[in-house]
Formats: C-alpha cells, structure tokens, sequence
C-alpha cells in the first residue's frame, strides 16, 4: 500500500517516543534547581532504594545472619552511591533505553558489589599455587570419558606452560575458587575491568594452546 | 547430564571462556541497559549489542547483574 508505514514501525515508534518524552522529563528535572529537582532526586532515590532491595533480596542466600538493621544500611548506602554516581553521569545517558532502565543498572551494580564483598569479608582467598596440580584428581570421575580428560590434561599443562604467575594466580581465584571478581580486585588493589581483561587474555593463550580457536 | 560432567563442562567454559569477540565489563555495563530494554521489547537484542552475549557468558558478575536487571524489570512491568 503506497505510503504505508510498516507493521513494525508503527508498533515501536510511538514506544519510542515514548521513552524520550519520559527520559527528557526526568533530565529536565534533575538538572532543574530548588523544589523541582529536589522532588526528582527524592523520587529517583525511591526507585533506587527498591531496585537495591531487589537485589539484596535475590542475594540473601549469600547474607545469611546479617540483621535486618544491616541489610536496610546496605540497601540505602546502595542506593544513596547509586544516586551520586547517576547525577555525575547525566551527560552519558544516551537515549537508547528507558531513563529508569539506565537509572536502575546503577543500583543493581551497588548492591551486587557490596553484597559479594560482605559475604567474603571475613574469608581469606583460598589462593593454592598446588591446585592446578591436583586439580584432574579433584574434578574429574574415574569413568570420565578418555577425551575429556586428555583435553582438561592439555588446559592444565597449557595453565603451567603458557601462562604468567599472575595469569595463573588470577585465573584460578576467579575459576577454580569462584571467587567474586569484585572481592578479587578489592584483595588485589585492582579494578574489574583490569582483573577481567588478564582473565580474558589467559583464556586466549589457553585457546589457542589446545586449538579451541582454530 | 550427570552431575560431574556438568561440573567438568562448568570447569572448561570457565577455564577456556568464550571464543568470539566479547565486550569489556566497562562496556558490559555501559550497554547493559539497551541489551535488556532490547531483550524484553522483543527486539534482537545480540544484534544490538554484539559482544554481549559472549561477555555474559565469561563474566559471572556481570551475568548476575545483567540477570537482576533483566528479572526487576520483568518484576515490575
């Protein structure tokens, strides 16, 4: 039909308007001054706070024993980090979500962050430079296939091998121990992004050693 | 799957990670909004952000957060 617009368009467009009109409000607001932005940080902080105790509530496993009082401070303390970092990045909101979506990573990452940090705080990282030794003896059933042990044999060879100690340092807390990459980089005095781009290219030396690339 | 070969296939994805291109954490986060917006309007979320997926899979963290995000807004839409 001449001049038509397609299904999908007309389906996703006015969602995206939409989404615009609803971010531009929220900006707006919160670049606002006196009463107006007062009441959009008092309502972003609300929607924080619930996306904190969200993921506090997902975690709780890993919280067992943490008073309630605890949990409500690490919930706020979450939420108030995650409204600091959003009012510093307001310029980097690009559109490409719904404003809230964008506001609510924020507090995820918060929350995640301290729970994983809490729930190691009185451990010791259980870093064994002899674990890559034992490691076949330890994971692999007698009955385990011949190919799959000649391949875990070829990785573990290619972990003493081809690796630096740090490499091998890191990817067996990260691998092996499980753990959390951000009690990692806190241990080490490092980031993330530092921690995961060493994983990262360990595993790309391991992928190669055993052909998994080609 | 019996419950060591689930452990011995946990052990080498983890030891050998993904093998396509994949997005830093830095970038994980930063896109991680349009990847889940994407996801649950229905849209091809991968192709959107190529590189996801495969980071999602290397990166525990940023699995779980990805997976929070992801479930609050199920929860409340």
């Amino acid at each position: 039909m001449p001049g038509s617009v397609p299904a999908v368009q007309r389906v996703t467009a006015p969602a995206t308007a939409d989404r615009e009109t609803e971010a531009r409000a929220w900006l707006g607001a919160l670049r606002a001054t006196g009463a107006e932005r007062d009441e959009a940080i008092r309502r972003l902080h609300e929607l924080l706070l619930r996306a904190a105790h969200f993921e506090l509530r997902r975690r709780r496993g890993m919280l067992a024993g943490t008073g309630r009082e605890t949990l409500e401070d690490l919930a706020m303390q979450s939420a108030d980090d995650a409204l600091a970092a959003i009012l510093s990045k307001l310029d980097d909101y690009r559109f490409e979500s719904r404003f809230t979506t964008w506001a609510y990573k924020f507090a995820i990452l918060e929350a995640a962050v301290r729970t994983r940090r809490r729930a190691w705080q009185e451990r010791e990282l259980p870093i064994d430079p002899d674990a890559w030794t034992t490691l076949p003896a330890r994971t692999l059933d007698p009955a385990e296939e011949l190919l799959n042990r000649e391949r875990l044999g070829a990785i573990i060879d290619a972990v003493r091998t081809q690796l630096s100690p740090h490499q091998r340092e890191v990817l067996g807390a990260l691998v092996l121990a499980e753990v959390p990459i951000d009690v990692l980089a806190e241990r080490l005095g490092t980031t993330r992004g530092a921690l995961y781009k060493t994983l990262h290219d360990a595993r790309r030396k391991l992928r190669t050693a055993i052909g998994a690339d080609s | 799957m019996t419950e060591p070969r689930r452990r011995h296939e946990h052990l080498v994805a983890g030891l050998l990670g993904p093998s396509g291109a994949e997005l830093t954490c830095e970038e994980c986060f930063d896109l991680l909004d349009v990847y889940v917006d994407s996801e649950l309007a229905g849209e091809h979320a991968d192709e959107r952000v190529p590189g996801m997926r495969e980071h999602l899979a290397g990166c525990p963290a940023c699995a779980e957060e990805h997976d929070s995000l992801r479930d609050l807004l199920t929860t409340l839409r």
